[in-house]
């Protein structure tokens, strides 16, 4: 009952808005405009493109990252695991949009990283990070570093390590022990932890913004410029099924590639 | 081998089936008469779906509304508004003496408290904001919002958006305002707006960054500054920038006009040459040393070098730049219209005008303020004479026939040929 109210009938809104034409003065009216999908892709699909790159390389970059930290916790924590648990969640007391910005501060061309580098002459005078494609994947990876880490732990924690000790016992040096034990036991936590990196990062709307430059716009920016700026209501419903499909697929083909025979199943280990 | 433990088929998926599963496997399930209670909800949620998806839309702007019947509907609606004691203020930045004096002078003259916020950052995302919550009948927050003379003002009036003004309420406006900004075209009879203040958007840049002197259009297009050049989101100020760039007045221009003016905008992105496009933010990036040389308006870069003693220097092109008035406007539904329209006309007083102009060097409609300014320069000492005489003085604020030959609205059209010219300009932005 309340997955219709509050799932299926904004859905259904979405669709039937993305189906309109017309414009704020004169009215949006229904008709069956399928063309607008066609449209959209057409124009923005460099952005949907770069999207899904830039989506996908953070969600790369924060299992890179965060694979180590959750597993130094899990196995090595010892009794102050919650309390590094605790310090990886700390910057979350503050606003995604804050956190991004002060992103734009520590990065500014002559702010507190860079303006030293620069007078003692070890950069150019026309380096910059802000406003390339580098500035908003870190963004991207530094904002959803922690829903990466938290299912990972999680995934990591629930390992008995007598399972690990065995496979000492049958001659496996560490790295085997980890490659062949405690790296299948864990993919059901990377797996969640992608669905939680992957399909906001590629969404995102705030870092192209903040940290990016004209050419670093994402279709999160696109969608939020038609709803927010150009009032082009049926555009940005239309985009936003789109995103929905490319988003779903990627999902679907990647718990194919894993394994999983079940979506759902897996994403609630 | 054989062992008498039971054996779960669903374990040994590749062992032979049993005799009994096989049947059910073959058997199917027996059909029920008439409609289950899940199928007649399925079918009535596919109804619904496509009955709502049929239903949906978004009423338009109506008939449009004959000018005397606005004006007789506005008479009938302010005879029933009376005073509340407070008013909520939305206005852009830098738009205001930062310590509030003017304000805190109306309190104490009228006792009505005000509250003012900086919430306007440019009048296509504001528009966005306030038109669906307008549209649901609700009052937005703010009894007085700052709106330019653009595409959005013809949008607002258009779809009724706007509270038409009291004009018996006008006393100090219609006294002190100068001819120039009473009953503009885009505002006959001064129905909706009062103006607040008047600029131009011209070319700021930062001189410990950039030697030579600017003076042109094409400095915003040299690839010596690629990636320092701060160009604005609004379509309508780009757009014009565009119509500068390759010599065509926005006033005359066409359709392939526009097109033109896009490439070059789009030529410029490519080459890489743009840092980002900004709306009211492009004073941080100026400040901070991200862009070195930007779209700007007048004032902004004045208070800006007052604020934090930065040396930004301001120049309109010898091409052309961009003029504009913001205006003063009471949005439909507001709860406090009576104490709105007294505030809008306390700002037409010489002396408050004075003050307002002193802080934010903006065009001012009220001429007496020249005078007041020259006048409190002389009796002030110190920097503050020096700015106050800056101010009395600058070509900025006081423009001649020759600064208006050079300044130009911006393209004004409505309609069909508006949605056409955003089609042309926004990709320059969101691409």
């Amino acid at each position: 009952m309340w997955l219709t109210v509050f799932f299926a009938m904004p859905l259904i809104f979405l669709l039937s808005m993305s189906l309109q034409t017309g414009n704020v003065t004169s009215g949006f009216t229904v008709t069956w405009h399928f063309a607008e999908y066609a449209l959209g892709l057409q124009s923005y699909g460099p952005q949907f493109l770069r999207s899904l790159y830039y989506g996908g390389a953070a969600t790369v970059l924060c299992i890179l990252l965060s694979y180590p930290t959750a597993y130094w916790i899990a196995f090595k924590g010892g009794t102050r695991k919650s309390t590094y648990l605790f310090l990886i969640l700390l910057p979350f007391f503050v606003s995604f949009v804050l956190r991004t910005i002060s992103w734009q501060y520590i990065l500014a061309d002559n702010g507190i990283v860079l303006g030293p580098l620069k007078s003692a002459g070890l950069l150019p005078e026309n380096f910059r990070i802000l406003a390339t494609t580098g500035a908003v994947i870190g963004g991207l990876t530094y904002n959803y570093l922690p829903f990466m880490v938290l299912p990972i732990y999680v995934a990591l924690e629930r390992i008995d390590y007598r399972v690990v000790e065995a496979a000492h016992d049958l001659y496996a040096n560490r790295f085997e022990a980890f490659r062949r034990v405690v790296l299948p036991l864990s993919l059901p936590g990377v797996f969640a932890g992608v669905l939680l990196n992957f399909v906001p990062a590629a969404s995102d709307y705030v870092n192209a913004q903040v940290l990016g430059g004209p050419n670093n716009t994402m279709i999160g920016n696109i969608i939020q410029d038609q709803y927010l700026y150009n009032s082009n209501y049926p555009m940005g419903a239309a985009l936003s099924f789109t995103l929905m499909a490319f988003l779903l697929i990627g999902i679907f083909a990647y718990a194919k590639a894993l394994g999983t025979e079940n979506v759902l199943e897996a994403a609630a280990a | 081998m054989t062992d008498n433990t039971p054996r779960d088929p669903q374990s040994h998926p590749d062992s032979e089936f049993d005799l009994a599963q096989l049947r059910g496997l073959l058997q199917g399930r027996p059909a029920r008469a008439g409609l289950s209670r899940r199928d007649a909800l399925r079918f009535g949620g596919a109804a619904a779906a496509g009955l709502g998806l049929a239903a949906c839309g978004v009423s338009g702007a109506g008939k449009h509304v004959a000018l005397s019947k606005v004006k007789t509907d506005a008479e009938k609606f302010w005879a029933k508004q009376k005073k509340h004691g407070h008013v909520n203020f939305a206005n852009w930045p830098l738009y205001i003496d930062t310590s509030h004096e003017t304000l805190n002078l109306f309190t104490q003259a009228t006792g009505i408290t005000v509250n003012y916020k900086e919430v306007i950052q440019d009048d296509p995302s504001w528009f966005a904001k306030v038109d669906p919550e307008i549209r649901a009948g609700q009052y937005i927050g703010y009894d007085i919002m700052v709106i330019t003379d653009g595409f959005q003002w013809s949008d607002f009036v258009a779809l009724g958006e706007f509270t038409p003004l009291d004009q018996k309420l006008m006393t100090n406006f219609y006294k002190n305002a100068s001819a120039k900004f009473k009953s503009r075209s885009f505002d006959p009879g001064n129905t909706y707006g009062m103006p607040w203040a008047s600029g131009s958007t011209g070319i700021a840049w930062n001189p410990k960054f950039i030697r030579e002197p600017i003076s042109s259009i094409d400095d915003l297009w040299n690839p010596k500054y690629a990636g320092h050049v701060g160009m604005m989101s609004d379509i309508q100020e780009i757009g014009n920038f565009g119509l500068y760039k390759i010599g065509v007045a926005p006033e005359t221009s066409t359709q392939a006009d526009w097109q033109k003016a896009a490439d070059a905008l789009k030529a410029q992105k490519a080459a890489g040459i743009v840092r980002q496009y900004y709306d009211q933010s492009y004073i941080n990036a100026l400040a901070k040393g991200d862009t070195w040389i930007s779209m700007a308006w007048s004032g902004d870069i004045f208070q800006q070098n007052l604020s934090s003693g930065s040396e930004l220097k301001f120049v309109v092109p010898k091409e052309g730049g961009n003029i504009w008035t913001d205006n003063m406007t009471i949005p439909k539904y507001a709860q406090n219209p009576v104490d709105a329209m007294m505030l809008m006309d306390w700002y037409y007083r010489p002396d408050i005008a004075a003050k307002l102009t002193e802080a934010i060097e903006y065009i001012t409609a009220v001429p007496a303020v020249q005078s007041i300014i020259a006048s409190d320069a002389t009796k002030a000492t110190g920097s503050s004479k020096t700015t106050l005489q800056e101010v009395a003085s600058s070509p900025l604020v006081w423009l001649t026939p020759a600064d208006y030959a050079r300044l130009h609205n911006y393209v004004n059209v409505t309609g069909k040929a508006q949605q056409t010219y955003s089609s042309i300009f926004e990709p320059v932005v969101s691409g």
